[in-house]
């Protein structure tokens, strides 16, 4: 199907302005889009979810209650398991990435609602801010000799020549594979859905068998929102280790 | 692609940085808190219970030792008194003997005082039937009438000395 056309399965990325025309400050385009929509929405979710669900400050937790801890102890653990306790203050950024983008994925699997992690400036701003905190982070605890992680440790001098460029090209590419790897996994199942959902209507009685087919994608695609989540939140840990232990 | 139209970019950026800025204040300040005083509450319950475990056990532990110790000393008390008793009356039966055999011997040399009196008087009694006896023998045998002190005479001589 071409881009201009009105049901291009890309359709759905499409960014816009819910007053219709676009709002300026100071120069800058900061228009209420349906994406900015889907943000207040994640982020009112997950509010409601963990203040609602922890009310009740039950000994014994109830299901809600249980869902809400179980966010909670899978970061603790990600973040005490890679980082140790170092990594307890950065807990509170680490536990938003993970909500946000976990939320994120999940709301945007809903027919109809918008996913802005499919969208590579929101991805690529946050692994940047990763990227930057990490690297702050780093020469904040070990000063210039935080240099020393491009050239593994204990390795033969000469051999810097080949691995100091292969190390840095490989931190420099942290944000960019980090932010990347989201966006596409996100791009991708949501364009199979729509392709797939263009079939079931296409192929009329027998849209059944694209229609069966779309039911397994929408449950892969609820693993894979999950699983993103996750490895952008481990990986934010690992970067932090890295960060804070060097290695 | 939507994606890479630059122009809705500065929107995106800008409302991303300020929902994920709201959010993390919103978990930092009153989710988080209060999930980590929630799990906190929990695993304080979890650890005053097992200190209480612990307690009452060493607790019990305490009270079966004093129970032991008590049984234990109850059982030596009563060996020891059982073993007072059988030697007072060990020693009683001791002193009742040697009274017995005191007295047994006292009536034992009594005794003998009589019999040695008896024979005695039963010794006197023989010389002087004897004496009659010889007298009359003779009287009787040769016809001669012998005076008392010379039969007496002949008569202490053939029995040796009484005494």
């Amino acid at each position: 199907m071409a881009a201009g056309e009105k049901h291009s399965p890309v359709d759905q990325f499409k960014v816009t302005s819910l007053s219709g025309e676009p709002t300026s400050f100071g120069g800058i385009d900061v228009s209420f889009t349906n994406s900015s929509a889907a943000m207040l929405v994640t982020v009112l979710t997950i509010t409601l979810f963990l203040v609602f669900s922890m009310r009740g400050r039950a000994l014994i937790p109830g299901r809600w209650q249980s869902c809400a801890e179980i966010c909670y102890e899978i970061v603790a653990n990600m973040l005490r398991d890679n980082v140790g306790s170092e990594g307890r203050k950065y807990f509170p950024f680490v536990f938003t990435i993970f909500m946000f983008v976990l939320f994120g994925n999940f709301i945007g699997l809903i027919p109809g609602s918008f996913t802005f992690t499919s969208h590579i400036i929101v991805t690529f701003i946050m692994a940047a801010v990763i990227f930057v905190g990490v690297t702050v982070i780093g020469f904040a605890r070990h000063g210039l000799g935080y240099f020393r992680m491009f050239f593994p440790h204990g390795a033969p001098a000469w051999t810097a020549v080949i691995l100091v460029p292969i190390e840095l090209v490989s931190y420099l590419s942290r944000p960019v594979s980090l932010s990347v790897r989201l966006f596409a996994n996100m791009v991708v199942g949501h364009v199979l859905l729509k392709v797939i959902a263009g079939f079931v209507i296409a192929l009329g009685f027998f849209g059944i068998v694209p229609l069966a087919f779309l039911v397994g994608i929408t449950a892969l695609e609820f693993l894979v929102a999950a699983l993103q989540a996750y490895i952008f939140t481990i990986l934010t840990c690992i970067y932090l280790h890295d960060a804070i232990h060097m290695h | 692609m939507p994606q890479f139209d630059p122009s809705s970019f500065s929107s995106q950026a800008f409302w991303l940085i300020v929902m994920f800025v709201v959010l993390y204040l919103l978990m930092s300040k009153i989710a988080l808190p209060r999930i980590a005083e929630v799990l906190e509450e929990r695993q304080d319950k979890i650890d005053d219970d097992l200190a209480k475990a612990e307690k009452l056990k060493t607790e019990a532990e305490q009270v079966l030792a004093e129970y032991e110790k008590a049984i234990a000393d109850a059982r030596s008390s009563a060996t020891a008194a059982l073993k007072e008793a059988a030697a007072e009356m060990a020693a009683e039966a001791a002193k009742r003997e040697e009274a017995f055999g005191v007295e047994l011997a006292g009536k034992i040399s009594e005794a003998e005082g009589r019999i040695a009196t008896a024979r005695n008087e039963a010794l006197q009694n023989l010389t002087v039937v004897a004496t009659e006896v010889t007298a009359a023998a003779t009287d009787r045998l040769i016809g001669a009438k012998l005076d008392d002190a010379t039969v007496r005479k002949a008569v202490d001589d053939a029995m040796g000395d009484p005494s």
